[in-house]
């Protein structure tokens, strides 16, 4: 079955038609073209495909396109650009959190949704704010170091406040 | 100006991969691309009597369902020779979750309706998941046309030490399972075939695209212009994305027939029992020593679990562990074969270290059980044993190895220093005499492994062309510079390393941001090997030096010209070129690099252009080394481990960029640190896998995780310019030791003397329960 559905993805106003079993995250990579959010594995897991639904950090693998009808997304994409990268961001550049790339969208919305509950959080919050998300090449030590950082610069970034706030209004 | 060599440069790779525009193979859509999937093998080991793919085709949107008897004379997929492996399986399937048949549809959700859809019928034959069934009398050999499943079998010294053993004052014997573990990267393996009238390109989650193109147009008949093989990012590899899989020949067989562009990419689910295995050893170890804890003699014997087909790097794994088997020792004698032995599980090949962790566990776990034999401190055992810096370079007794310069001695005293040793043996004592107090344990590894793997003649061995590696540099007329290299990254941050050591090498006249770093393409790079063995740094990072250098001597001649004045007093430095002593006589480098492409007003001669290409060819593998330590506390009521502190010493030679070295130290030892605690992948007495999904096979998240304190002693090694020795592996090989040394440390009173990896909690709680039985 076809589902007409609307939504917001990184501000803009989107429409899509989708079957009835198509998964968020293929809506978005493969209907929106919006590759940046990963899928790493099938039990929902590793958390790669990590995005904001209504301000809320969701595993978009375990979340059916049809259900985020009238819904408001944020991917990596909507966090920041190249040139204007959101504290998030900056703190996984400047602590060198990320190595191969491929957690890091999911991770990088987990610890802004993590930073939005809890913006200062310590070591330990920071580690198991971030179980849901599996990343392979770092060890986790620096991750933890580049939330911390953003934490010190700026918090989860004004797009991620905007989203949260707008949810709750 | 200041060396980039050494400095925490942030990485040029990073903004693309932080806001969602990296391009990983899932991500590449082609024109008319269709999508392949696999219909796999459900049971261990049967015969193949029907396959029913009838629904399959009916299904709307499916272009085809194929199994072997559809495409006959398919390549075979890179095997050991007289073993070949069959992309889909014949009459047999082998091992649970081996491909039967592939179809392929519009979309991934019909191509997994229809895979759904394709029935096969089985005959069973006898299941061998173990080391053990496969090797018992009668067992049914599982590769075609041989005699059982040993496979292969090698001496690899001239005999077994049995003698020197023998005459030792002292023996201790240790029998060590190295668990079988899936790598895991978070990208698991896909690719996209599109082949053309004009040749074929894949793209394909890869550590080394030129072999793979070789291999592909040895396969196809193919000349190898007509083949471009492509890795774009990389989602993480650990050595897994080194071995060849059948989806690449079966996606570039399916574009050629349907003439579109064909995508496979694999679940999780399916990598968990697809993607090669690694570690998977059984070890006989005995050490022969004398009563102060001098080593004597070494026997190793190994048993490698191959799995169902023996890949071609899996199966000489344990040729590494033999060589790296002495560690940092002076053994007068190592007696050591091996045995490679089939069973019907998923095939084992290279993860993190290949062989050399398992080599580097053997000998510091012996180490320790000989200090408990002669209740000696495991340091003194070590320290009594160790190779001294003064006799650096060490031949060993294997002709292919010898050891470069570094201090094991140091290292260790480093070490314990940081640890602050004789505190925690106090504090050990202390819990010991407190009832209740939760036991503490510190164990130390004191390792060596090898990197930079090469040279040529050794390394063809593995089927790569060389041991060499490449780099060319091409300044553009703008003086920008564009540095194309050999070895092909998965997350190790090649761009900014390399970037690293071309300004460097170029007096620091290049800006890092102005220069671009390519790889991976075999259109774009000239020859290359590829990314494995710690081999990046080491043999690459030499060729872009050299190439990098060979530029910075025409640029200064070129200025020399334009300045009048003679190259030898011409010096670089940011953006220009000046002569010596005379700064108002300079020519920006912009200025430099334009002339260079005017021939009218170069000196007579002179050949036109800025572009240098160099083939690097080590004299020998580099032996990256350190010593990390572990302290854990063991809660006797749950058997949890819990690590109190981790530290790393590390010598990887010179540091070019500390932020990154750090994170390859902390990545390769949470692995190593997870081989210890908690990942095993298992399978029932059927070879049904047991952990096929990330929810039954436990891949550390960030709360399971200690932070740990790394540092370096930096010995530069003789065996290459750039002094460095590779770091990717280390981690990996130092940590699984120091953390079982340190439980067993911690359990030693209790009469504990060995346990086998991983640690759980329950195996833990488990021996603690039959110690206290025994005792009471």
């Amino acid at each position: 079955m076809k589902h007409d559905i609307g939504l917001t993805v990184n501000g803009v106003a989107t429409s899509a038609t989708v079957d009835s079993r198509t998964l968020l995250v293929h809506l978005l990579r493969e209907q929106l073209g919006l590759t940046g959010t990963h899928v790493g594995c099938d039990s929902s897991n590793c958390g790669a495909c990590t995005v904001l639904l209504d301000g809320e950090a969701v595993k978009s693998c375990t979340v059916l396109a049809a259900a985020a009808d009238g819904a408001s997304l944020v991917t990596v994409e909507g966090l920041g650009s190249e040139g204007d990268l959101s504290p998030v961001q900056e703190g996984f550049r400047q602590c060198h959190g990320l190595q191969c790339g491929y957690c890091t969208p999911g991770m990088l919305i987990a610890a802004t949704s993590l930073l939005l509950d809890n913006p200062d959080p310590a070591e330990e919050e920071i580690r198991s704010g971030l179980e849901g998300n599996l990343c392979r090449c770092t060890g986790y030590q620096m991750i933890v170091e580049s939330v911390r950082w953003a934490a010190e610069h700026g918090g989860a970034g004004a797009v991620a406040a905007a989203e949260r706030d707008g949810a709750r209004a | 100006m200041t060396s980039l060599i050494g400095a925490s440069v942030r990485r040029k790779e990073d903004p693309p991969l932080l806001t969602g525009r990296g391009r990983y193979v899932d991500d590449i859509r082609l024109p008319a691309m269709v999508t392949m999937a696999f219909v796999r093998g459900q049971v261990a080991h049967a015969r193949i009597t029907a396959i029913d793919t009838e629904a399959a085709r009916q299904l709307p949107g499916v272009l085809g369902v194929w199994t072997a008897a559809d495409l006959p004379g398919l390549p075979f997929t890179r095997s050991v020779p007289g073993m070949e492996r069959p992309c889909l399986a014949t009459d047999t399937v082998r091992f649970v979750g081996e491909p039967v048949a592939v179809v392929v549809a519009t979309d991934r959700y019909l191509a997994a309706d229809a895979a759904e859809l394709v029935s096969v019928d089985y005959e069973p034959l006898p299941v061998m998941a173990t080391i053990g069934d496969a090797l018992a009398p009668g067992a049914t050999p599982i590769v075609p046309g041989q005699a059982s499943n040993v496979v292969m079998e090698m001496p690899l010294s001239e005999d077994d030490a049995q003698v020197q053993i023998d005459a030792a004052p002292r023996r201790s014997s240790l029998r060590i399972v190295n668990q079988r573990l899936a790598p895991v990267p978070i990208e698991p393996i896909g690719c996209v075939a599109d082949w053309t009238a004009d040749g074929l390109t894949l793209w394909a989650t890869l550590q080394a695209p030129h072999p793979v193109r070789n291999e592909l147009c040895v396969m196809f008949g193919l000349s190898q212009q007509q083949v471009r093989v492509v890795a774009p990012d990389v989602g993480g590899a650990f050595g897994a994305k080194a071995s060849f899989y059948p989806e690449y020949i079966l996606t570039s067989e399916l574009s050629r027939r349907l003439g579109r562009p064909v995508k496979f990419v694999e679940t999780r689910s399916e990598s968990m029992v697809s993607m090669t295995h690694g570690r998977g050893q059984v070890q006989d170890i005995v050490a022969g020593y004398d009563e102060d804890g001098k080593l004597l003699a070494l026997q190793v014997k190994i048993i490698q679990d191959c799995g169902a087909w023996p890949d071609p790097t899996g199966s000489g794994l344990p040729i590494l562990t033999s060589f790296m088997s002495g560690g940092c020792y002076k053994i007068p004698k190592i007696g050591a074969s091996f045995r490679g032995v089939t069973t019907n599980t998923t095939p084992i090949s290279a993860y993190r270290g290949a062989g050399r962790p398992e080599a580097a566990y053997l000998i510091e776990r012996m180490m320790d059980v000989i200090a408990d034999d002669l209740g000696m401190d495991p340091a003194q055992v070590r320290q009594r044993n160790f190779i001294q810096p003064e006799e650096m370079p060490y031949s060993t007794q294997f002709p292919v190895v010898t050891y470069d310069e570094s201090d094991y001695p140091r290292l260790q005293r480093m070490l314990l220093d940081k640890l602050d040793y004789p505190a925690l043996r106090e504090e050990q004592q202390r819990r010991r005499g407190t009832p209740g107090a939760r036991p503490l344990g510190v164990g130390t590894s004191v390792f060596v492994e090898m990197g930079g793997f090469g040279p040529s003649a050794f390394f063809e061995q593995f089927g790569y062309v060389g041991g060499w590696e490449s780099a060319k540099v091409r300044m553009n007329p703008d003086g920008s510079l564009t540095l194309s290299v050999g070895t092909s990254p998965h997350g190790q941050g090649h761009e900014t390393a390399f970037a690293q050591v071309a300004v460097d090498a170029l007096g620091g006249i290049v800006p890092m941001e102005k220069i671009t770093v390519v790889h991976g393409d075999t259109a774009a790079v000239q020859e290359g090997i590829g990314t494995m063995g710690s081999r990046a740094m080491a043999v690459a990072g030499p060729a872009v030096q050299q190439a990098s250098s060979q530029l910075l001597a025409k640029l200064t001649q070129v200025a020399a010209h334009m300045l009048e004045a003679s190259p030898d007093d011409i010096e670089a430095s940011d953006g220009k070129l000046s002569v010596k002593g005379d700064p108002s006589a300079s020519v920006s480098l912009a200025d430099v690099a334009l002339t260079a492409y005017k021939p009218h007003k170069l000196p007579a001669g002179m050949e036109l252009g800025l572009e240098y290409t160099h083939y690097y060819e080590p004299a020998n593998m580099t032996y990256p080394s350190g010593a990390h330590g572990c302290v854990v506390e063991v809660d006797t009521e749950t058997g949890k481990v819990h690590i109190l502190r981790y530290v790393a010493v590390d010598d990887c030679g010179v540091v070019v960029n500390p932020l990154m070295a750090r994170g390859q130290v902390q990545g390769g030892v949470i692995q190593g640190i997870a081989q210890a605690l908690f990942e095993e992948v298992r399978y029932n007495e059927d070879g049904q896998p047991l952990t096929s999904t990330l929810v039954d096979y436990a891949v550390p998240s960030a709360p399971d995780m200690p932070s740990m304190e790394t540092s370096h002693l930096e010995v530069r090694t003789s065996g290459n310019p750039l002094g460095v020795k590779g770091l990717g592996e280390a981690g990996a090989t130092a940590a699984p030791q120091a953390v079982v040394n340190a439980v067993v440390d911690a359990l030693s009173h209790l009469g504990i003397r060995t346990l086998d990896m991983p640690l759980t909690p329950m195996k833990v709680w488990r021996a603690i329960q039959s110690s206290e039985e025994q005792s009471a």
